[in-house]
């Protein structure tokens, strides 16, 4: 159903036909019904995460100023902007603009992959020099590692897939197919990403943060 | 209420000027996150400035790039209150991870 359908259906009155409870499009409200169960499993992890965290006295502190924090801080710099080129992109792509939708799609990706290069660094410092696993760790307390690649690998997970997702959009905008509606679905998907993240960010890192 | 001006409502207020504001207050947010980890509060204390500056941003990226403010009230009656009640449900067993510190054995 086309979006001038969909507008035309919920304005008219229910006695007309019309009736669409929420005046959007099925693949959106879609998105929106995933977006909401997977918030509620990353609420899961997080809240696993945040109850080791506090029932633990031990809980280790393994992040420095330099490079941990910084690298999270420039990690969370990279979603928030590439949130905000996949807002111009969905702007662009409802004006009609597909040259510039796909431009902005592109750099969308680039601050996704940035994110994802970074967080690689980081796990493999932190894996390397703090000799943290996900069964064990020099402090004696697994449930961190268990815990910090639970929920840090699953997001990572969701930002890979969101950038083969926003690839597969970007050439299809190039080659004039799909239509707005498809764009700001993706875009949403990547909101969600960048959403998670605001709350891993500080909670993960943030709290275990090395203070001299 | 005619098509137009339906439109035109949905369309108010979501400008590039808003979303490179929105942006601007999420970095800040941000900004004030890192300054606060670095201040030795207690524990609980600053988890929950850290979650209530969380919830914020998580705010203003649901309302203005999720475009939800501009969505039908429905919508968001439909989807969040039931998210909301169920994040609610699991935040009762954290005051237990509170106590369990306190209830171990002296060493």
């Amino acid at each position: 159903m086309s979006s001038h359908q969909v507008t035309a259906a919920a304005t008219a009155s229910a006695w007309e036909g019309g009736g669409s409870p929420y005046a959007t499009n099925s693949k959106k409200f879609g998105m929106w019904l995933f977006i909401i169960s997977d918030a509620l499993t990353f609420s899961a992890l997080l809240f696993a995460y945040t109850y080791s965290r506090v029932s633990n006295p031990d809980w280790p502190k393994p992040f420095d100023f330099t490079p941990s924090i910084i690298f999270s801080s420039v990690m969370t710099f990279c979603l928030l902007s590439s949130s905000l080129t996949m807002v111009m992109a969905v702007h662009k792509m409802n004006h009609g603009n597909r040259k510039a939708a796909g431009l902005w799609i592109l750099a969308t990706m680039a601050g996704g992959l940035a994110f994802v290069v970074l967080h690689a660094m980081e796990w493999i410092r932190l894996i390397n020099v703090e000799h943290v696993t996900a069964f064990g760790n020099p402090w004696n307390v697994p449930l961190f590692g268990g815990t910090f690649f639970a929920l840090t690998g699953l997001h990572m997970t969701h930002v890979i897939i969101g950038v083969i997702y926003l690839g597969i959009v970007c050439q299809a905008v190039m080659r004039g197919k799909f239509k707005a509606e498809d764009v700001e679905v993706s875009g949403l998907y990547w909101h969600f990403v960048d959403l998670v993240w605001m709350f891993i960010f500080p909670l993960v890192y943030l709290m275990s943060a090395r203070v001299a | 209420m005619s098509m137009q001006t339906e439109q035109a409502e949905h369309i108010e207020g979501a400008t590039t000027a808003t979303f490179g504001k929105i942006w601007i207050v999420l970095l800040v947010l941000t900004a004030v996150e890192v300054f606060l980890c670095y201040k030795q509060l207690p524990t609980v204390t600053m988890l929950t400035l850290l979650v209530g500056l969380s919830v914020i941003k998580a705010a203003l990226i649901i309302a203005y790039f999720m475009h939800l403010k501009f969505e039908r009230f429905s919508l968001f009656l439909t989807l969040f209150p039931m998210l909301i009640f169920c994040i609610l449900l699991m935040l009762i067993f954290l005051g237990d991870a509170t106590r369990i510190p306190l209830m171990r054995p002296p060493a």
